[in-house]
């Protein structure tokens, strides 16, 4: 328990650090409101893709729906904070998002977590697009043309402190009985059962738990850009955190975190490159997965424990 | 005479048009070692699947006898059935092979510790005595079979022979009433199966359960259980002591053909 | 009566597009279990081709659309080799990702080099409408829907005649053991990749042809519709691509017909949910179930 305490607090630091940071620099003038953005993207994608990561390389379930949860976040958002222009009238749309996204995600998950690997995918991928489509017709959420305005109640620091705390959250989640008994499900469903593993209820709940943070992903999207339309939340939507998941590693927390902050820096290199953008960007995932074809960390994870146990290890060699 | 812990009765399972289990009626007593033989294609596995859920039943009924009166298991899910009382190992070996030893153990442990939602997420003083109590428990289970050593190894590295002992010491750390092993023999040198054998015996001993076993390795089958079923295509053909097995004629003429 | 009689009409010329793409999407999948995300690409390929065969090189429609699928079976075959052979022992997933890659590749580089501006497609065949029966049929939708049953037919044929045919059936039901009786595998996984590619090419033109109008990105959508369709005739399936694409194509005009136009596509994804949860593998698809 001591032990524990040492390396929350050695995580605390970290956070801690990377706040000052990039408040530091904020400060010097070093990041102007380009880098702002982009840095804000990074968070919300971190948020997006840890949440998917949770689903795909954990319970091991494919999902390719990943936006049309960011969408319920960003209109709920969009639509309350329009109405009650204040912060806590934000976190109020992002608890109701939250709320509604796992609801969504429930209806969704029941009937097609049964189906498998590319049948689940395409079930879900129709299942966000149907969300997309509902919100695309609704004259609540402005149909086609989207929501315009939204007050703009979010800094970069309320990103990065949702962002930590999801993460934080989404850790001790995995690192926990129910966590263990999600792996058992991706490892082995046959045998999960077999040890009184209900592998329906662990899969939704891994399922529901990452449309959660999906919703909070959308919410802070929609309150920093201030305008969101349904094509935001379409199939490529979808695709663009499950390429952060697979190119970081899948199953690797530490190396979502890597793929976001590597695909963000490399987006706003590419800004000077025109057209010659996405055409680099294509290039750079293909050879990517070709060179390393477990994602950049595979399940790679950083850790506070092994590394203080390896250099007690070296040091007690050198003694 | 002891008292009966999980009865089946006029089990029949059919996969389209062929009957791969038919009319099959079993009982396993309180701490009992029972033996399934039978050729190849005799339904041993199937009747494995139907009794522990993995398959539904096409008809027939399977009651378990427990403290609270009689409980129906046909129709219920497999981890429905595993929380009631019922284990077992796989003829392929399942293991959750990327996952360490130990978490193999403690996943079988799930539904013996309650570990709320936010407890794990905000990491309360009770998430860690949860875990810490967990984690004793299967380090305790994994001592007692030789397996400490190995413990944060991820299963898929283990040797073969190691990699079956855990799959049985998975299945005991759900805590089950009966154990079901399907060939745990299999793929075993005559060292490694005299291993199975005395770990066996060791099992039925401290840990006072039902062990049923699948095995074609007649020394360890003969030498272990206190009484066999005979399967051959699909239907129960004998039951008895190994002796009377061993001299039961149409036994011998479903193993060796007419000519013996 | 005469309304459901042309939105039969229309649905079938639309379907037989979706069917001529989803054969593509079935047969790569069934081989190497790949959802090739490039396919829609490679059918934008084929009607950019077509556009050029037809205005630059004077060709007449039959062979602008033969040499678009000589073109587009190349370009498939090339991108088996360059992109997806590399990945063959890799996880399924870093492969669709690599799949994705390349339709990005081939949706912008076309963007860069062409502008991503529509450009109309030369009609080559002049429209003439037929009233029978007090239906408007155009020369063009009966020669869509000719084309492609007579192309859905010879695939059927080569895969069930030809030696070639019989190779990739063995390697879709066991690539080890295929190859232990001798079928090279990356010839057949390169044919494959020719056969569904210039399925597609064909698709290309035809589409050109009929709605007149194609533009880099103009394979996104068509793309994702025909795999829902292969998926929906159970993947893997040749019968069931051809059936799944007609399904989809006469659903659309169907739904459209009925005045839900913007509700068009949810309810293709709502038919695909429901039959997956219905059949788990498709019409077609044969229900594998793990041994235990």
């Amino acid at each position: 328990m001591k032990a524990n305490f040492k390396y929350n607090l050695a995580w605390l630091g970290v956070m801690v650090l990377g706040f000052v940071i990039i408040d530091a620099c904020e400060f010097l003038g070093i990041i102007n409101t380009f880098i702002e953005n982009m840095l804000v993207t990074m968070g919300i994608n971190i948020i997006l893709a840890t949440g998917l990561n949770l689903i795909i390389g954990f319970s091991g379930q494919f999902s390719l729906g990943h936006a049309g949860f960011m969408a319920i976040g960003a209109y709920a958002t969009g639509i309350i904070t329009q109405n009650i222009a204040t912060p806590l009238g934000f976190y109020l749309s992002m608890g109701v998002g939250i709320i509604i996204a796992m609801i969504a995600a429930l209806i969704v998950g029941i009937p097609t977590l049964r189906l498998r690997g590319d049948y689940l995918a395409i079930a879900t991928m129709g299942a966000a697009e149907i969300i997309r489509i509902l919100i695309n017709n609704f004259k609540i959420t402005n149909g086609a043309a989207g929501l315009f305005n939204i007050p703009p109640l979010v800094t970069w620091v309320t990103v990065y402190v949702l962002m930590c705390l999801t993460t934080i959250i989404t850790v001790n989640f995995i690192h926990s009985r129910n966590g263990r008994a999600i792996m058992s499900v991706r490892e082995d469903e046959i045998a999960a059962e077999a040890m009184g593993i209900n592998t329906t209820r662990w899969k939704l709940a891994a399922f529901v738990f990452g449309a959660g943070t999906a919703a909070i992903g959308g919410s802070l999207h929609a309150a920093y850009i201030q305008t969101i339309a349904p094509g935001d939340f379409n199939i490529m939507a979808s695709i663009a955190i499950l390429i952060i998941v697979v190119l970081g590693g899948v199953g690797s927390i530490t190396g979502t975190f890597v793929a976001a902050m590597v695909l963000g820096a490399l987006d706003t290199i590419l800004q000077n490159f025109g057209t010659l953008r996405m055409i680099i960007y294509a290039l750079a995932l293909i050879l990517i997965m070709i060179f390393k074809p477990a994602g950049l960390l595979g399940n790679w994870e950083f850790s506070f424990k092994r590394l203080s146990r390896r250099l007690r290890k070296e040091s007690a060699i050198h003694e | 005479m002891s008292s009966p812990l999980l009865t089946a009765q006029q089990l029949v399972k059919s996969f389209g048009g062929l009957t791969a289990v038919s009319n099959v009626s079993v009982h396993f007593d309180q701490n009992e070692l029972v033996g399934l033989i039978g050729p190849n294609g005799a339904g041993k596995t199937t009747l494995f699947n139907l009794l522990t859920g993995v398959t539904p039943v096409t008809s027939g009924a399977i009651s378990l006898y427990t403290d609270n009166g009689v409980q129906t298991l046909n129709g219920k899910r497999p981890a429905e059935i595993a929380q009631a009382g019922l284990s077992r190992t796989f003829q392929n070996i399942r293991l959750f092979k990327e996952l360490s030893v130990l978490d193999n153990v403690r996943i079988a442990m799930t539904n013996h510790y309650r570990e709320g939602l936010l407890t794990s997420i905000f990491r309360t003083p009770k998430f860690y005595r949860t875990e810490a109590a967990m984690t004793a428990a299967a380090q305790k289970l994994l001592a007692i079979f030789d397996l400490t050593e190995v413990a944060d190894q991820p299963a898929k590295n283990l040797p073969y022979g190691i990699q079956r002992r855990l799959e049985i010491v998975r299945a005991l750390a759900t805590k089950p009433k009966i154990l079901f092993l399907d060939e745990p023999a299999a793929g075993m040198n005559p060292e490694e199966t005299a291993d199975l054998t005395r770990l066996i015996r060791q099992i039925q001993h401290d840990f006072h359960i039902t062990i049923v076993l699948i095995e074609h390795d007649m020394s360890l089958v003969m030498n272990v259980v206190e009484r066999l079923y005979v399967l051959e295509h699909g239907a129960l053909l004998a039951e008895g002591t190994p002796t009377e097995i061993q001299q039961n004629p149409a036994v011998i003429k479903a193993y060796l053909g007419d000519e013996a | 009566m005469q309304t459901i009689g042309q939105q039969l009409i229309n649905g079938l010329s639309l379907g037989s597009i979706y069917a001529l793409l989803a054969l593509g999407y079935t047969m790569v999948y069934g081989i190497i279990k790949l959802i090739n995300f490039a396919h829609g690409d490679i059918y934008m390929l084929g009607a950019f081709w077509g556009y050029y065969a037809i205005n630059g090189l004077h060709f007449n429609f039959i062979l602008a659309m033969l040499s678009a699928m000589v073109f587009c079976a190349l370009v498939g075959v090339l991108i088996e080799y360059f992109a997806y052979r590399p990945l063959r022992n890799s996880p399924r997933i870093t492969a669709l990702i690599t799949a994705i890659g390349v339709s990005f590749l081939l949706e912008n580089g076309m963007t860069y080099l062409f502008s991503a501006n529509a450009r109309s497609f030369p009609q080559v065949i002049r429209t003439v409408t037929y009233h029978v029966a007090g239906l408007r049929i155009s020369n063009i939708q009966l020669l869509i829907l000719g084309t492609a049953c007579f192309l859905m037919l010879l695939l059927e044929l080569i895969i069930k005649r030809t030696k070639m045919g019989k190779a990739m059936r063995a390697v879709s039901v066991d690539p080890q053991a295929a190859q232990l009786v001798g079928i090279n595998l990356n010839h057949t996984i390169s044919f494959t990749f020719a056969l569904g590619s210039a399925m597609a090419g064909a698709a290309g033109v035809l589409i050109g042809l009929y709605y007149n109008s194609i533009d880099p990105l103009m394979g996104m959508t068509p793309g994702i519709k025909a795999f829902v369709a292969a998926v929906i005739g159970g993947i893997g399936s040749v019968p069931g691509a051809s059936l799944g694409g007609f399904l989809i194509g006469l659903l659309e005009t169907g739904v459209q017909a009925v005045g839900l136009s913007a509700y068009k596509d949810a309810v293709v994804y709502f038919v695909l949910i429901v039959i997956l949860l219905v059949l788990p593998a498709g019409i077609f698809g044969k229900k594998t179930k793990e041994k235990v």
